[in-house]
């Protein structure tokens, strides 16, 4: 396996709507921050490939205009992923395995404010099975929930654990929307939203864009003084039929953890994907993290969740840790679909 | 043999989205709510985009600096649309062109009237038919078509590089 690393990562400041931009003016300054970081311009890139979905913007091939955004003259290497640009990464790491290059620039961008994203979210994913029966997200992340609690797997008081410590963490993210100090006792008092889920057990509505270079190890060292290396990435997907599904238990995550090669060594900390407090609970779980390890330091999906961009947020973020030296070891997960149905893991190294 | 299913579930399909239309493209927009076009100059390549969407495609900088445009210009290429469907402007045949805006290193695309659709011709000079002022709005279609100028045919050269 050709060893590669994230070099650089740039990101937007999470907001609930932003009505100034639209998707070239969201990812161009990502771009132009990323390659900015590693003295590259984009013709110097052997690789470009975005994740965005047109579902969110209404608009169909969106994601040829957000092109206008990077500047892609002369003719450049493109490619799009209509998901989450976790799996735009995975496009690009698997290209640079081929060894025909050695540089990659991942984008991601999202508005999940201009739709009613429950909405959309059902239609973009699940346009034949579930969708005539009109089930939202939270709906289903609720119902998730529920089993959860059924199976006495978790408590309310540990979802809202959850919470807590993510808008604690995400005091110290200049790029979060929702932090402060509070209190399981305070936030179990709230009302229901979506029952067992509390409003904010759930995601916020955010607008954001994020980019990623990635390289082959020889460059990385060049280009990055403590490059992050990915030495295990894997995705797996679970049936569209939640029916047949244990929505207790994320089979997806832990096959992809394996072949990723988490519990190969020591993890120092995780970025999850974990849009609802529950579901923090199921991966951490799945990925057998113990309780030193510390989960979500950027404040995760809880903190800032624009659709699209959320997943390649939790491999910018460890890798920008792992550079940092804030930890050697680290594991990034992204998830797609309804109740964790499609799971990415990544294992992070700072050697 | 079970029996077949007969009943469908019928589900509306429907979703409605706000549409951001951007700083830059906004620019444009609300200067047509004035009868006025603006264009936005790439301040590395010096290209003028008309309908710019905030960033220069090929410098990947944005095009923050506001260049006011003539509302007349030249007809690059065209089409005569002969085929109707649902929505139509108006009654087949009618014209559909590339407008280069006098100033402007990208054509927009608009509707040619007041001439005989087998007389519109690459070089055509045209110039803007606003809508009355009172029905002047942040959309092209305050704009309702473009229409012969007058002025003599502009020579290939002057726009063989924007057709």
């Amino acid at each position: 396996m050709r060893k590669v690393a994230v070099v650089a990562f740039a990101q937007l400041p999470s907001v609930r709507m932003d009505t100034d931009r639209e998707e070239v003016e969201l990812v161009q300054p990502v771009v132009k921050d990323a390659l900015r970081q590693v003295g590259l311009r984009i013709g110097e890139i052997g690789f470009t490939v975005s994740g965005s979905a047109d579902f969110l913007l209404g608009r169909p091939f969106s994601f040829v205009s957000a092109l206008d955004g990077i500047g892609a003259w002369p003719p450049i290497s493109e490619s799009h992923v209509e998901m989450d640009g976790a799996w735009a990464l995975y496009e690009a790491w698997v290209h640079l395995q081929c060894g025909d290059v050695d540089t990659a620039l991942v984008y991601a961008y999202g508005k999940s404010s201009l739709g009613s994203i429950r909405d959309v979210l059902v239609q973009q994913l699940d346009p034949y099975t579930l969708a005539p029966l009109g089930p939202d997200s939270v709906s289903l992340a609720a119902l998730q929930a529920r089993a959860l609690l059924d199976k006495g797997e978790c408590t309310e008081r540990q979802m809202a654990d959850v919470v807590a410590r993510s808008r604690k963490s995400a005091k110290q993210n200049e790029f979060a929307q929702l932090k402060g100090d509070v209190t399981a006792e305070a936030l179990l008092r709230k009302d229901y939203f979506v029952a067992p889920l509390r409003k904010h057990d759930c995601p916020p509505i955010s607008d954001g864009a994020c980019a990623v270079v990635l390289a082959s190890e020889e460059r990385a060292r060049k280009l990055c003084e403590r490059p992050a290396f990915i030495t295990g990435i894997d995705h797996r997907v679970e049936s569209h039929a939640l029916g047949t599904r244990d929505l207790t238990d994320s089979v997806s995550t832990r096959i992809a953890a394996e072949r990723a090669g988490v519990w190969r060594g020591g993890v120092d900390f995780a970025e999850l994907h974990a849009p609802f407090s529950s579901q923090e609970i199921i991966l951490s779980k799945a990925l057998r993290l113990g309780p030193d390890v510390r989960v979500n330091p950027s404040g995760g999906a809880l903190a800032a969740n624009p659709v699209m961009v959320a997943g390649l947020t939790r491999i910018g973020e460890a890798a920008t840790r792992i550079s940092r030296g804030d930890g050697r070891r680290a594991v990034a997960h992204a998830t797609s679909g309804p109740c964790l149905q499609q799971n990415l893991v990544c294992v992070l190294e700072a050697s | 043999m079970s029996t077949p299913v007969k009943r469908v579930v019928k589900m509306p399909v429907r979703l409605e989205f706000i549409v951001t239309a951007g700083r830059t493209y906004s620019a444009f927009l609300r200067q047509l709510a004035e009868q006025k076009i603006v264009g936005s100059r790439c301040p590395e390549c010096r290209k003028v985009y008309v309908a710019s969407r905030g960033a220069c495609p090929t410098c990947a900088v944005p095009t923050t600096e506001r260049v006011p445009l003539a509302d007349t210009g030249t007809v690059t290429t065209f089409c005569v649309v002969n085929i109707p469907f649902g929505n139509m402007a108006f009654p087949p045949p009618y014209v559909a062109a590339s407008v280069l805006l006098d100033g402007a290193d990208i054509p927009i695309f608009h509707l040619i009237r007041g001439i005989e659709v087998d007389q519109v011709r690459m070089g055509l000079r045209v110039r803007a038919s606003w809508v009355p002022k009172e029905q002047l709005a942040a959309t092209l279609e305050s704009i309702q078509w473009f229409e012969p100028s007058g002025e003599p045919d502009a020579p290939y050269e002057t726009f063989r590089e924007h057709v």
